[in-house]
């Protein structure tokens, strides 16, 4: 399996995952660790940066997690780019998720707040991985102006249903030239292996994991499926075809 | 427009018909939908959906778990004052109740902080009766600013007020505003409120959308449930949600359960609601929005309060006091109700952890507004 490599880093995993929704902290942590992911999402809001000894931080602190911050609860660029400095100060890394969702009840993406801050924090010199709608157009737009990936969404946040938004992700997967994440909406393990299969570099899963009965075996069977998503299509996955191609009617005659 | 237009069409009596019958096939034919819609959200609280409790609670607690997590926030009321120039009937501050009045001064408020912010909380609701003069906009200014410092979030469950004095108040840090319209019974109210600023039915009740055009993050209702038919009500209730979500949808809102409780005002319930039947109204809200907030505080007895966790609340108080000054010097003033479950702060954590759940303390931050 390939290695990934976003900005100046190189992943040996493409499971990212989220760090919310657990029921303790060290059941979060056992379960990060199981998926063998090495980019997980940390929310500002759930962090304290006023102390140096944040609970969450402390389960998170193994050389094999990079912090990803994340911006949820800001509804503008303005407020975006001021969480975004702070986390960079506090947790001493110029990585950031942006997330802009002014609408807290679907949490869906601002395309036009999202495109605005990530121009700005892309000259600020920020790793800007942004969270948006399956929008091919958006997507280019911000490789354009720097971002090191994009992070299209599988269907709502937290929604479980999986690639709803599949024709749109398989056009920007092949029009994009930075990585794809697939973000949101990825609720079993067979959904992420598809998604890896389809081409995409990498996905991002939280509550499909947190919520399961049992975290850390859940993690478990998404590294699998992340894994053999992958390698199935650096294997080129043959093609499906509705009909048999035993005979060519069409064209028999220039035979 | 506004919600006042809104409820101003509905007919009590008509309403309460509609959700009374409900049959078994009506609750049935929700129980296998996937999205609820106000008609099954009155199914879900009628009588004809007892027998189904059990059920409905198993969906409230999927559908819980999969947008919240197994986590459950906490968060904890400072009374700032009991001084209230209003008459309500039911209310332990209410201006014909003879009781001492305190309203804290800024040394008050801060050693108030310090001890809640030392048992852990991060997220504070202020509370307060109705004094316009002395508690008005510069009051909360003023308490704002004091505790800013302390707390990533600051909730306000006073007055209503004005859509320009919440513009400048959440300029100052305000993330949420409670207000409960307590009966959407229009006569009644009259009634229950018969003086003060907050006898204004058409004021109170809009009081949402002036929050909504002020763009606060969170704003919060409720009724106060057994003052008037609590089926009836919920359901305006829910109508007022409904309205506020296609509006004001870069809110957030949330939904509390306050139950009338003994206190030093006295009145009849007429309405009186069981646990059981609590259970559903909270597991129905669940069904029919599965993205709300729902809130329990300390009126609720231990042993509710444990077993709602599961079923549909995300947001909860605990080690409260319910009178101004309270967390310094305990039983100075008289409290506004009775608290039910008096629990230290670890108690109760030890018994979400129990219960598999995650105690939040912060989740969020005074820097993303």
């Amino acid at each position: 399996m390939r290695h990934l490599r976003i900005a100046n880093v190189e992943f040996s995993s493409r499971l990212f995952t989220g760090t919310g929704k657990f029921s303790a902290n060290d059941v979060m942590e056992k379960a990060l660790l199981t998926s063998g992911s090495e980019l997980v999402t940390v929310a500002l809001k759930r962090v304290d940066l006023q102390t140096d000894s944040d609970d969450i931080l402390r389960h998170l602190n193994h050389a094999q997690f990079n912090l990803l911050p994340n911006t949820s609860g800001v509804r503008t660029a303005k407020e975006a780019i001021f969480a975004a400095e702070l986390a960079r100060e506090a947790l001493e890394t110029n990585w950031l998720k942006l997330e802009i969702h002014p609408d807290p009840k679907y949490l869906m993406p601002d395309p036009i707040e999202t495109l605005k801050a990530a121009t700005e924090l892309v000259k600020k010199g920020f790793v800007v991985l942004p969270y948006v709608h399956a929008d091919p157009v958006l997507c280019k737009r911000l490789e354009d102006i720097g971002t090191a990936a994009v992070m299209p969404l599988g269907s709502p946040i937290g929604s479980n249903k999986g690639l709803r938004t599949k024709d749109f992700l398989e056009i920007i997967i092949d029009q994009s030239n930075v990585p794809v994440i697939v973000d949101a909406g990825i609720g079993a393990p067979s959904h992420a292996a598809m998604a890896m299969e389809m081409g995409a570099d990498a996905v991002l899963v939280n509550t499909a994991i947190a919520v399961a009965d049992d975290p850390v075996n859940m993690a478990l069977a998404f590294k699998m499926a992340v894994k053999a998503g992958r390698i199935a299509f650096e294997s080129k996955l043959g093609k499906t075809l509705s009909e048999a191609e035993a005979s060519s009617p069409l064209t028999a005659f220039l035979d | 427009m506004t919600f006042y237009d809104q409820i101003s069409e509905v007919n009590w009596t008509q309403l309460g018909d509609s959700i009374y019958s409900k049959t078994t096939a009506d609750v049935k034919g929700a129980l296998e939908k996937e999205q609820f819609d106000l008609e099954d959200f009155k199914a879900l609280i009628s009588p004809a959906a007892e027998p189904f409790l059990e059920l409905i609670a198993k969906k409230s607690h999927l559908k819980t778990q999969k947008r919240f997590g197994k986590t459950i926030q906490l968060y904890i009321p400072l009374y700032l004052s009991n001084e209230c120039q209003n008459i309500c009937t039911y209310c332990g501050f209410s201006m014909d109740v003879k009781i001492p009045r305190k309203t804290l001064l800024d040394h008050e408020i801060i050693e108030e902080a310090k001890i809640i912010k030392e048992m852990g909380y991060d997220h504070v609701l202020l509370v307060t009766g109705e004094a316009n003069k002395s508690v008005g906009l510069d009051y909360f200014k003023n308490a704002i600013r004091l505790l800013k410092p302390y707390f990533s979030n600051i909730a306000l469950e006073v007055q209503p007020m004005e859509q320009r004095d919440y513009e400048e108040l959440i300029a100052e840090g305000l993330n949420t505003v409670l207000v409960y319209q307590e009966t959407y019974n229009k006569t009644n109210y009259k009634i229950h409120h018969p003086k003060g600023k907050k006898s204004n039915y058409k004021y109170r009740v809009e009081t949402q959308d002036r929050l909504g055009q002020a763009k606060i993050h969170k704003m919060g209702l409720g009724v106060l449930i057994g003052l008037e038919d609590w089926r009836i009500d919920s359901v305006c209730n829910a109508m007022h949600l409904q309205y506020l979500e296609k509006w004001y949808w870069e809110s957030k809102f949330t939904v509390s359960f306050p139950r009338l409780r003994p206190c030093a005002g006295g009145v009849q319930l007429k309405s009186p609601i069981s646990d059981r039947q609590l259970v559903q109204l909270i597991c129905a809200y669940r069904l029919l929005n599965e993205e709300l907030e729902l809130s329990m505080s300390t009126r609720e007895s231990a042993l509710f309060r444990d077993n709602i966790i599961k079923l549909g609340i995300t947001s909860i108080s605990a080690d409260s006091k319910t009178d101004p000054g309270g967390y310094a010097n305990p039983k100075q003033n008289l409290e506004q109700f009775e608290i039910d479950d008096s629990r230290s702060t670890e108690e109760f954590i030890a018994v979400i952890k129990r219960k598999g759940y995650d105690p939040v303390f912060k989740d969020w931050d005074m820097s993303l507004q």
